[in-house]
């Protein structure tokens, strides 16, 4: 289970140029955002820090020029402008390629985008580079002349151990103007009791410069937390006091220094983050620090389930047998162990969810290059990022959400100019949402561009031989050729899409997933892409239901209500499925005749009314049992064309009981009152 | 074919073209199966069964095995034969294949277990005595065993 410290690093950094590119799209928006620039400086800085602890030298050279242009955006002296966002964001690029890859990976592409940087900020970058205390003082002659700071450092004694340099950070003090530093050596023990890798010394530093308190404090940003920091204005005219009155002492500070120049060559190798000892320090200071998280490989977290699924079932035998009987101690366990397994199961479920955000995340950055690569303005909106789905499944989805959002930007959305001779606004509109709808998660990629031209793929379908010319065929059916493999529109094939391969991926990754793919068009508005996946997590709420000699598992959250079947109900059905709730006319199927079911019909039906998005359709059962925990196993491939059931569960007795997929059902129940529909109109 | 590869015993180094083969010797009807102990996980009794509506006839049902929800195989629709009761000799022997490169788990009903032995090749017959119900695809070979004919079925395809 040791990881290996580079690939911590890795990881880490991994995370922060995510989060990085997030920073910057969002950066382009509202450039003058103090806050969005300070976290885009604070990850390169990470980056650039970690990356040399680490030895990805190169990550950290390069990043460097980036995080100085930052530190002037954050200094005011120039602003984050969009050229500056696109090429921090092919910086992010080469990062994470230099990261990954770094033998392969080019120094002239970093080099030309360090160029191309310099011309963004106009030079400013190389010139703090080179003075940056000149720099401060000719952008700065407002600021009170010579005023300056005492800064006080205590260090938290551990701090080597995290890897920071305590004198890296007097350097990066002193490069805000001169300063004395000042040793204070009080809490350094004899030679025979110096701890080696820890850091004892404080520091006085009396700063002239004309620089801000926050100057002086974004220094010690990265270790704020584990120092005492002090800092007091000097007066004007005494300033130049204090520094006379300590220069003599400067001269025992060769001493001082020769101790703390020791520290950093012990602690050097990056090895020093998995030493031992210090860990209890630590762990003392990570507990405190809220919102922390644990990594944990995805492997432990399904056995995890798989356990919890286990527990689930042997518990639901417990209730069985302790229900059946009529010892009071026995049934008070039982119920005890009933609350406390589902306790667990819904934490377990609850580590494996990830909310939809951290996806859409992605897109955002697909959108702004596509956006720019094809000259058409979009705006990109993201709607309900913290649904939540499980995340193997959030990781399939990546890649057919890939497909759709580069259609609809590359197809769907008309040119600036042509959009400019409607009504539409020049700059397109694509809306990536997430919903939860009953048991399942809607996510709906839609555009307002021109919407499917029927007449134009119905031409491709016949010249490519899909369909024979001619063939009376519905605006659904021809919308369906899309999802045929091989087929493209796109009258040139360019380097994004149209090359026919997209929709027939995306729809099969979708239907491995159990879920379905819904296209609608509406000429002129646009068109949207609905996909429809299950929420399988592992364990849901069930309700147990008898048709016939069988058992069944309706997902819980797909049923609205249950309501009786009556005679008069089924009298007035003859012939046709339909029944009246309140006002409405609900379709019904009976399960019994769907099943093929066998065994005594029970003398009064029931009807469970259940809901798909905005669709609903009762189903005809012989008896409802009650709720169940359902620990939902998935069907083997031999059963992959049985289309009725979403998966299977075991019952407390044992014995195995299919899970009703109800969108499917749905679906059913709708086929057959479009059927009615048109064979009354016939 | 890759099934074939890993039954050759090491060390005994038949002729290429003989496959010698350690099997499991089912009854189904009056025919007698032989299965691969490579493929054998287990041998249980009747459990019960929870039927799948809207499946194929041959994987008419689901068991629950060890807290695995696996298909149960009925193979004598497979291969044309009238379904029977189940007796006093019937067992499960649950399985294991690949088919498309996934490893599925299955039980296969059989109307008796006999035992483990082996079987070569060297004696297929060629004769097909069988009757036209039996899809020659499904038949790897046919082999004979204390006189009596022994099918070893290519179970990827018969499932398939």
């Amino acid at each position: 289970m040791e990881l290996d410290p580079t690939e911590i690093f890795r990881q880490e950094a991994a995370e922060l140029l995510d989060s990085l590119e997030t920073v910057l799209l969002d950066l382009g928006q509202t450039p003058q955002d103090r806050d969005l620039i300070d976290a885009a400086f604070r990850a390169l800085h990470t980056i650039k820090g970690s990356g040399a602890m680490f030895g990805f030298d190169r990550v950290a050279a390069f990043t460097h020029d980036f995080e100085t242009a930052f530190d002037l955006i954050r200094k005011g002296k120039i602003d984050a402008s969009g050229d500056i966002v696109t090429v921090s964001l092919a910086a992010k690029d080469y990062i994470r390629t230099l990261i990954d890859d770094p033998d392969s990976t080019d120094p002239i592409i970093g080099e030309a985008i360090v160029e191309e940087l310099q011309r963004a900020i106009g030079g400013l970058g190389a010139s703090a580079e080179v003075a940056p205390a000149a720099s401060e003082d000719l952008d700065a002659p407002a600021a009170p002349a010579l005023a300056g700071w005492r800064v006080e450092i205590g260090f938290d004694p551990t701090i080597p151990c995290n890897g920071t340099n305590p004198l890296v950070l007097l350097d990066d003090l002193r490069a805000l103007g001169p300063c004395t530093v000042i040793a204070d050596l009080d809490a350094v023990p004899e030679l025979s009791g110096l701890d080696p890798e820890a850091c004892l010394i404080g520091w006085t530093v009396t700063l002239h410069g004309a620089c801000t308190k926050e100057d002086v404090e974004d220094v010690f940003m990265f270790v704020r937390d584990e120092m005492k920091l002090t800092i007091t204005a000097l007066d004007g005219p005494s300033a130049q006091t204090p520094a006379q009155e300590w220069a003599p002492l400067d001269m025992s500070m060769p001493a001082a220094v020769m101790v703390v120049k020791s520290l950093p060559a012990v602690e050097a190798p990056p090895a020093a983050v998995e030493r031992p000892v210090p860990e209890k320090a630590e762990f003392a200071r990570r507990s405190e620090d809220k919102g922390s998280t644990v990594r944990v490989q995805a492997e432990r977290l399904d056995e995890l389930m798989d356990r919890v699924g286990e527990l689930v079932i042997a518990q639901a035998r417990l209730s069985q047998l302790a229900h059946s009987g009529t010892d009071l101690a026995i049934k008070a366990i039982a119920e005890d162990i009933e609350r406390l397994a589902s306790g667990l199961r819904d934490s377990t479920m609850g580590v494996r969810m990830v909310p939809m955000g951290s996806l859409f995340g992605r897109f955002r950055r697909l959108v702004h290059d596509l956006s720019r690569d094809l000259g058409k303005p979009v705006d990109f909106v993201t709607v309900g990022e913290d649904t939540e789905l499980d995340k193997t499944m959030i990781e399939r989805l990546a890649d057919p959400l890939v497909h759709l959002i580069r259609n609809a930007i590359d197809h769907g959305i008309e040119p600036a100019q042509q959009r400019g001779q409607t009504s539409k606004s020049p700059t397109g509109r694509i809306e990536l949402a997430a919903r939860y709808v009953g048991a399942q998660v809607l996510v709906t990629v839609q555009d307002d561009g021109a919407g499917l031209d029927t007449a134009r793929i119905r031409a491709k379908a016949e010249e490519q031989g899909l369909i024979v010319p001619g063939t009376p065929l519905s605006e659904h059916d021809i919308h369906q050729l899309l999802f045929h493999p091989g087929f493209s529109t796109a009258k040139t094939i360019s380097a994004l899409s149209g090359r026919g391969v997209g929709m027939d991926v995306v729809k099969r990754t979708i239907e491995a997933m159990r879920g379905t793919i819904e296209l609608t068009t509406i000429p002129g508005h646009g068109s949207s892409v609905t996909l429809r996946l299950p929420l399988t997590l592992a364990i849901i709420e069930g309700l147990l239901i008898r048709v016939g000699e069988g058992r069944y598992i309706i997902p819980l959250s797909a049923v609205e209500e249950c309501v009786e079947l009556t005679a008069a109900d089924e009298a007035r059905a003859r012939g046709r499925s339909f029944l009246t709730v309140r006002g409405d006319l609900v379709p019904f199927l009976r399960l019994r005749d769907l099943f093929d079911a066998e065994g005594e019909v029970a003398p009064y039906q029931k009807v469970i009314i259940t809901t798909m998005g905005d669709t609903r359709v009762g189903l005809v059962v012989d008896q409802i049992i009650g709720s169940h925990q359902t620990v939902i196993k998935s069907l083997s491939k031999l059963h992959s064309d049985v289309t009725m059931f979403s998966g299977a569960t075991i019952l407390g007795d044992g014995s195995a009981a299919l899970i009703l997929d109800v969108a499917q059902l749905v679906t059913l129940g709708q086929s057959r009152v479009d059927n009615d529909r048109t064979s009354e109109a016939a | 074919m890759q099934q074939i590869q890993t039954c050759e015993p090491a060390g005994n180094q038949p002729p290429a073209s003989e496959i010698r083969l350690q099997v499991l010797m089912v009854g189904l009807g009056n025919e007698i199966l032989a299965i691969e102990t490579d493929m054998v996980r287990e041998i249980i009794d009747p459990v019960p069964a929870t039927r799948v509506a809207g499946a194929r006839t041959f994987l008419p049902a689901l068991i629950n095995v060890r807290g695995n929800v696996i298909p149960l195989a009925d193979l004598r629709l497979r291969f044309g034969m009238p379904a029977a009761p189940a007796t006093a000799d019937t067992r499960i022997v649950v399985v294991e294949i690949e088919i498309d490169g996934d490893p599925v788990t299955l039980g296969i009903l059989a109307d008796k277990v006999f035992e483990v032995t082996e079987v070569s090749s060297r004696h297929t017959q060629q004769t097909p005595r069988l009757g036209s119900q039996w899809r020659p695809e499904f038949i790897r070979f046919i082999t004979k065993w204390n006189d009596e004919f022994v099918i070893i079925p290519d179970m990827a395809r018969t499932l398939g």
